[in-house]
């Protein structure tokens, strides 16, 4: 029962954290870069949300600029990758390092900043699950839009084939600098807020709610990937299967702390969930190879398997 | 049309691999010049494709464009000055994308991109009527991956990107040397199609001595990152393979040592 309880939680949790795996969508699959500045950016969303809502702005402008703040994190990276030529994930990493001391200050210096419900009775909140659920789903749906309108122009298009061809890209005359940049901004933007997004839903902000978020984001895009890649195509479909993917890493995570298992164990049983779901499309080429001989057709449908994967 | 002026390029400058690829080069193109270039391993042709089309900055000289200086200018403002096909053929095209996306991108080269529609309804008309032309029935797939297209499809794809648009100077660098011998020639076919109908300046790199004689008005020769021949006009069109064999020796004073070169004459 207890279980059964904990469901609408989960999945609002779920999508929060989906919102979040769709900024890791943007890089992770679309620049081809693994981003880990997203540790630390959406910490820094939920540090302005709750700064800005407590110190009397409105909350809709606070989340407007929490998206602001991750952008100009993702903005450091950007240049550090591109401009410094650090490799992507070390640029990430130091963004990261970088913001845990910003996101100190921007908390003046508290490791914690409660957010009132009874004095902002601000619309997401965990004591009103239901109605916080929906508005998640309608702020997923709305990015969702969005990002396939973004995705479907010129400029959308080009960060596509930034990510996907470099050689071709500036053959094409896309500057691949610019589109990495304006991919990570972006990714980074939609991380810190849903980190605000869920420092109102947990009624505070702390500098360690990022910790890991990496790896849920990846957790969410993959397990969304694996279940649901064959049957939606659609780039629509895509993100919202990252948002599924986040749903379904919640409830399996309610469901395993519901059989028992330790609160402090669940960023192992995380990173090892990531682990084997990455591992799933490796080893099922493997056994493929191991189990045909080399033909032709095997060779196109390997072709196809890799462009579907990449 | 392409002017280039005392070329040098030196990788890894100062170390134990140093290598000097280019060793001044300067070459000429005018308008509609369809030059091939061939060479031994290591004489530089891929490396002054690449410099002409920025991949990487020049050590000293310069390179203009139909009367612009691009000395300076990077690879992908360099663009659209330029078509171009790799030697391979997955790198031409972005094989996660469909094939309509890869031409609209194509389309796009040197132009501004910014929130407008990514394809339009009249370029996917104007797309199939294209690929027709290619004869590879690949008009009716244009919402198919690139990566599930075959090599000489991809590259061919390639050129018709390459082409687009009229370029003021497309770069061949070695584009049929990954194909197989029915579709290279396929492919080749295509890019003296293009090249006349669009009456296109162009600059190809081959490892065939029979093809870089049977195509194009120039040939050129290079060896330790210096033109060494330069053969125009009538002359071309009478050179034999066993000539050029023997010019080579003559002028560099080594055996003409291109494996590829060797395996495919």
């Amino acid at each position: 029962m207890a279980f059964l309880n904990s469901m609408p939680s989960a999945v609002t949790q779920g999508i929060i954290w989906g919102i979040m795996a769709i900024g890791v969508y943007l890089t992770f699959k679309i620049l081809d870069v693994a981003d880990l500045t997203v540790d630390g950016s959406f910490a820094t969303g939920g540090a302005v949300l709750v700064v800005m809502v407590t110190s009397g702005q409105n909350l809709y402008l606070a989340m407007f600029c929490a998206f602001l703040a991750g952008c100009l994190a993702g903005l450091a990276t950007g240049i550090f990758h591109t401009k410094f030529g650090i490799p992507a994930i070390l640029a990430g990493i130091l963004t990261q390092l970088s913001l845990y001391s910003i996101n100190l200050r921007i908390q003046s210096d508290m490791a914690n900043i409660p957010l009132s419900y009874m004095k902002y009775k601000y619309p997401i909140t965990l004591r009103n699950i239901t109605p916080s659920m929906i508005i998640c789903a309608v702020i997923a749906v709305c990015l969702i839009a969005i990002l396939y309108w973004f995705f479907g122009t010129e400029l959308g298009h080009s960060l596509r084939v930034t990510g996907s061809n470099q050689s071709m890209a500036r053959a094409n005359g896309i500057n691949t600098d610019t589109n990495k940049i304006i991919g990570i901004v972006l990714s980074n933007g939609i991380v810190a807020l849903s980190g605000g997004i869920l420092s109102q839903y947990q009624g505070f902000c702390d500098v360690n709610m990022g910790r890991g978020a990496i790896v849920i984001g990846l957790a969410a895009v993959i397990i969304g990937d694996v279940i649901f890649g064959k049957i939606f195509q659609n780039f629509a479909l895509k993100l919202l299967a990252t948002v599924f993917g986040g749903v379904i890493y919640y409830i399996v995570i309610t469901v395993v702390l519901n059989l028992g298992m330790k609160a402090n164990d669940l960023k192992l049983f995380s990173a090892l969930v990531v682990a084997v779901f990455l591992a799933i499309p490796y080893w099922r080429a493997k056994i493929r190879q191991r189990f045909h001989k080399p033909q032709n057709a095997n060779v196109s449908q390997e072709k196809k398997e890799a462009a579907e994967n990449a | 049309m392409l002017e280039v002026k005392g070329l040098y390029k030196t990788f890894n400058a100062g170390s134990v691999n140093e290598k000097k690829a280019l060793n001044g080069v300067d070459l000429t193109l005018n308008n509609g010049d369809f030059v091939t270039v061939i060479g031994g391993n290591g004489a530089g042709k891929s490396t002054l494709l690449n410099m002409i089309a920025g991949v990487y900055p020049v050590d000293s000289g310069s390179i203009s464009i139909d009367g612009t200086d691009v000395t300076k200018l990077s690879e992908h403002k360099r663009a659209k000055y330029l078509g171009r096909v790799f030697q391979d053929p997955m790198m031409g095209t972005a094989a996660d994308m469909w094939l309509e996306e890869n031409l609209a991108v194509a389309n796009r080269r040197g132009k501004f991109r910014g929130f407008g529609w990514s394809i339009s309804s009249g370029e996917r008309k104007q797309f199939k009527e294209m690929l027709a032309k290619l004869d590879l029935g690949l008009e009716n797939r244009l919402t198919t991956k690139v990566g599930l297209l075959s090599g000489g499809q991809r590259q061919a794809v390639t050129l018709l990107m390459a082409v687009m648009n009229n370029p003021k100077l497309l770069l061949l660098d070695e584009h049929t040397a990954a194909l197989d011998p029915k579709t290279a020639a396929n492919v080749l076919a295509l890019s003296d199609r293009f090249i006349e109908e669009g009456n296109l300046t162009a600059l190809m790199v081959t490892h065939n001595m029979r093809d870089a004689i049977a195509h194009g008005n120039r040939l050129i020769m290079m060896n330790e990152g210096r033109i060494i021949l330069d053969v125009r006009g009538e002359d071309k069109k009478k050179l034999t393979v066993e000539e050029l064999l023997e010019e080579f020796a003559k002028l560099s004073g080594s055996e003409f040592a291109n494996d590829r070169a060797l395996l495919a004459n």
